[in-house]
C-alpha cells in the first residue's frame, strides 16, 4: 500500500482536531467526576443542548459573521444555567449516594433533557455555516489546511491550560481539588462546600456547552448526537485517569488520531481503532494512564 | 465445600459488631431485613406463583394478538432483567454492560442460522453458550478491578464488541442489522411464539431461583454484604464473581435468543450502552435485593413505553421522572418497598433501637 504523505498529514489534522472536542467534551465529564464524583451520563445530552443553542444563536444573527462567536460564548453559558439549575435542584441532595445510583440518576435525567431538546428544536437534521474566516482552507506546502482545524488546535491546549490554572493557580480550584480527595474535611475547615461542587459542575456543563458549540460547524447537528460523545469521553476519561485532566487530553488525543489514521489501514474499521486501544491501555493499565485525583 | 460450611459463611459474613443489628445488612447505606437465603418460598407464593402460570398458560385462548406479543417482550425484557440482577443485586459486581451478553446471544443465533444455515435449534443452543463465554472472558479481566473501575473496564470491553457489530456490514449488517430470519414453522405465530417464550423464560427463573438459593447463591450475597470478611474467612471472592458473572451472561444470552424467536431481527441497538443503562433502571424500578422486583420493573417499562408512547413522544420524560422520583424516594424499588411495608411485626418490634 502507496500511502501519500500529504494523506498522512491531513487525516492527521483531521483526527487532531477531532481530539480537541473530545478533549474539551471529557475534560469536563472529568472534572465533575474527580470533584463531585458523579459519573455524568447527562453531559452527552448537555453538549447535545450546547449545540443546538449555538445554531440558534447563530441562526437569530442571520448572515451576520458575529454570531458565530456570541454563540460561541453564550451557548456554554446555557448549558451552565441548565447545569446550576439541576445542581442546586436535584443533584446537591445526592452527593452521599454511591456511583451506581448517582449513574441512574444522570441517565434520568439525559432521558429527560434529550426530550426536551427534542421539543424545543425538533427532530432535523440542523447545521452551522462558521464564520469566513474560519471557513475553507489555506495551503502550507502544498498542503490544503483547514482553517476551522487550526482554530481548534489553538483553542485545545488553551482550554487545558486554563483548567490547570484554575485547578492550581485560583482558590476555588485548590479547595475542589481538596474536596476531591476528602469533602468532609475541607467542610470542618469552614469552606461551604455546596457552592464549591455547584461551581465545579457548572464548570463541567460550560465545558460540554463549548464543546457543543465547537462542534456544530464541523457536523450535522441532530438527535442523537448524544449517544456516542458520551461513550467516547467515558472512555477517553477511564484511560486518562479518573478526574486527571492532562490524562483526558492524552486519552482524547489516542481516541481522535487513532480513528482518522484507521482510514489509512482499514477505512470501513476506522471507528473501530480507537476502542480497540482503549482496551489495551486499559488491559496493560486499568486504572487509566495517568493517576487518578482520588 | 459442603452446604452447611457456606451457610456458615454466609452467616459469619453477616455479623456485625454490634449484635442489635444481627437482624439487618447494612448495604449500599440503606439497613435491609435480612433474609435467610437458605429457605426455599413459602408455600403460599408457591400456590400463587402456580396460580399464576396456569393464567399466563390460558391467556392467549382469550387475548388479542397485540396483548399476547407486548407479554412475550415483557418476557424476554424481564429475564435480562433479572440475569442482571443476579450479579448486581445479589452479588454486588457493578456490572455496567449487561446488553452486551444479551446482544452477544442474540447475534450468535441470527449468525448461526443465516451464515451457517444451522438448525433453529442448534442456534438457540450456541446462543447463551457464546453469551457465556464472553462473559468469561470480560469477566476474567473485570474482577481483578472493583465497583467503578470494573464497571468502567466492562463498559470499555463491551464497547469494543458493540462498536465491531455496529461496523462488520459483511457479517453483522452494520448498523442496519438482520431481519426476517428463517424460524422454524410454530415460531411463526405468535402464540406458538408466546409459549416457547414463556416455557424457557420460567425454567430460567426457577434456575436462577435454584442457583440464588443454593450455597453458591449464599456465598455470592455474602460478598455482596461484605467482601473482606469473606476474603478473611478463605472464600474465593474473585471466582465466586466471575462465576456469578458467567452465569448472568449465560441467561442473558437466553434472553437474546429469545428476543430472536419473538423480533426475528438483529441490531446493535441489542449491544449498545444505553440499553444497559436501562437495564439497570429496570432492576431498580422493581428492587434490587428481590429477585421477583426485576420482573415488575422489566413490566412497567415495556407497559410505559407501549401505552405512554401512544399518546405522546415524550414518554422517555415519564421513564426520567419516575426514576429520579424512585431514586429520592424509594431507592429499594417498589418491591424492596413493599417487602418492607408488608413484612410481619415480630421483626419490626425486633428491630428496636435501631433506626
Amino acid at each position: 500500500m502507496v500511502v501519500d504523505p500529504s494523506t498522512v498529514a491531513s487525516l492527521l489534522l483531521v483526527g487532531l482536531a477531532r481530539a480537541m472536542i473530545l478533549f474539551i467534551v471529557a475534560a469536563g465529564l472529568t472534572f465533575v467526576l474527580g470533584v463531585l464524583r458523579v459519573p455524568n451520563v447527562a453531559h452527552g445530552s448537555l453538549y447535545m443542548i450546547g449545540a443546538f443553542a449555538a445554531f440558534s444563536i447563530t441562526d437569530a444573527f442571520g448572515n451576520n459573521p458575529a454570531g458565530f462567536w456570541i454563540a460561541l460564548v453564550t451557548a456554554p453559558l446555557v448549558v451552565a444555567a441548565v447545569g446550576l439549575i439541576i445542581e442546586r435542584a436535584l443533584l446537591s441532595h445526592l452527593y452521599q449516594r454511591e456511583h451506581l445510583m448517582l449513574i441512574l440518576f444522570t441517565f434520568g435525567l439525559m432521558l429527560i433533557l434529550n426530550d426536551m431538546v427534542k421539543f424545543v428544536w425538533g427532530a432535523d437534521y440542523r447545521s452551522v455555516t462558521p464564520p469566513e474566516i474560519l471557513d475553507g482552507s489555506f495551503t502550507l506546502f502544498d498542503f490544503a489546511i483547514p482553517r476551522y482545524s487550526i482554530f481548534l488546535l489553538i483553542l485545545g491546549p488553551l482550554v487545558a491550560l486554563s483548567l490547570w490554572l484554575l485547578s492550581n493557580k485560583t482558590r476555588l480550584g485548590k479547595i475542589s481539588r481538596a474536596a476531591a480527595v476528602d469533602r468532609e474535611m475541607v467542610g470542618v475547615l469552614g469552606i461551604n462546600v455546596s457552592w464549591v461542587f455547584a461551581a465545579a459542575f457548572v464548570i463541567g456543563c460550560l465545558l460540554a456547552g463549548l464543546g457543543g458549540a465547537l462542534v456544530a460547524p464541523t457536523t450535522s447537528i441532530s438527535l442523537g448526537m448524544d449517544q456516542t460523545i458520551i461513550i467516547e469521553s467515558f472512555l477517553i476519561v477511564t484511560i486518562g485517569g479518573l478526574g486527571n485532566t492532562w490524562g483526558a487530553l492524552i486519552g482524547a488525543l489516542l481516541f481522535g488520531v487513532s480513528q482518522s489514521l484507521g482510514l489509512l489501514v482499514l477505512p470501513q474499521f476506522a471507528i473501530v481503532f480507537p476502542y480497540a486501544i482503549v482496551v489495551i491501555v486499559l488491559l496493560l493499565r486499568p486504572r487509566g494512564l495517568l493517576r487518578s485525583v482520588w | 465445600m459442603s452446604a452447611e460450611n457456606e451457610k456458615t459463611v454466609y452467616e459469619s459474613a453477616c455479623i456485625r459488631e454490634n449484635p442489635r443489628s444481627k437482624n439487618e445488612i447494612v448495604m449500599y447505606g440503606v439497613m435491609l431485613p435480612k433474609h435467610m437465603p437458605i429457605k426455599l418460598a413459602a408455600p403460599r407464593w408457591l400456590w400463587l406463583t402456580l396460580a399464576l402460570l396456569l393464567a399466563l398458560l390460558l391467556l392467549p385462548l382469550a387475548a388479542p394478538l397485540f396483548y399476547i406479543y407486548i407479554i412475550s417482550v415483557i418476557f424476554v425484557t424481564a429475564l435480562l432483567a433479572m440475569s442482571l440482577n443476579l450479579v448486581l443485586g445479589y452479588g454486588g459486581v457493578y456490572q455496567f454492560h449487561h446488553a452486551v451478553f444479551y446482544g452477544v446471544g442474540a447475534y450468535t443465533a441470527t449468525l448461526l442460522i443465516t451464515e451457517l444455515a444451522m438448525p433453529a435449534w442448534l442456534a438457540f443452543a450456541a446462543g447463551p453458550v457464546v453469551a457465556a463465554f464472553t462473559g468469561l472472558l470480560i469477566g476474567w479481566f473485570c474482577v481483578r478491578l472493583t465497583k467503578l473501575y470494573f464497571g468502567m473496564l466492562q463498559i470499555a470491553l463491551g464497547s469494543l464488541v458493540w462498536v465491531i457489530a455496529y461496523r462488520w456490514y459483511d457479517v453483522t449488517g452494520g448498523d442496519n442489522g438482520i431481519h426476517d430470519i428463517p424460524m422454524p414453522e410454530f415460531l411463526m405465530s405468535f402464540q406458538g411464539a408466546y409459549y416457547f417464550i414463556l416455557i424457557i423464560t420460567v425454567v430460567c427463573v426457577a434456575l436462577m431461583y435454584l442457583i440464588l438459593n443454593s450455597p453458591f447463591g449464599a456465598t455470592l450475597q455474602a460478598i455482596r454484604d461484605n467482601p473482606e470478611r469473606c476474603e478473611a474467612i478463605g472464600v474465593n471472592v474473585r471466582q465466586h464473581q466471575l462465576i456469578g458473572i458467567v452465569i448472568a451472561s449465560f441467561f442473558g444470552g437466553v434472553a437474546g435468543v429469545l428476543f430472536v424467536a419473538l423480533e426475528r431481527s438483529v441490531f446493535p441497538g441489542l449491544l449498545f450502552w444505553v440499553l444497559s443503562l436501562e437495564i439497570l433502571v429496570m432492576c431498580l424500578l422493581g428492587g434490587w435485593f428481590t429477585f421477583a422486583g426485576p420482573i415488575l420493573g422489566a413490566a412497567i417499562v415495556v407497559a410505559l413505553r407501549t401505552v405512554a408512547s401512544r399518546y405522546t413522544d415524550y414518554w422517555t420524560t415519564i421513564l426520567g421522572i419516575v426514576l429520579i422520583l424512585l431514586i429520592f424516594f424509594l431507592p429499594e424499588g417498589v418491591m424492596g418497598w413493599a417487602r418492607e411495608r408488608f413484612k410481619p411485626r415480630a421483626s419490626k418490634a425486633d428491630q428496636g433501637g435501631v433506626s
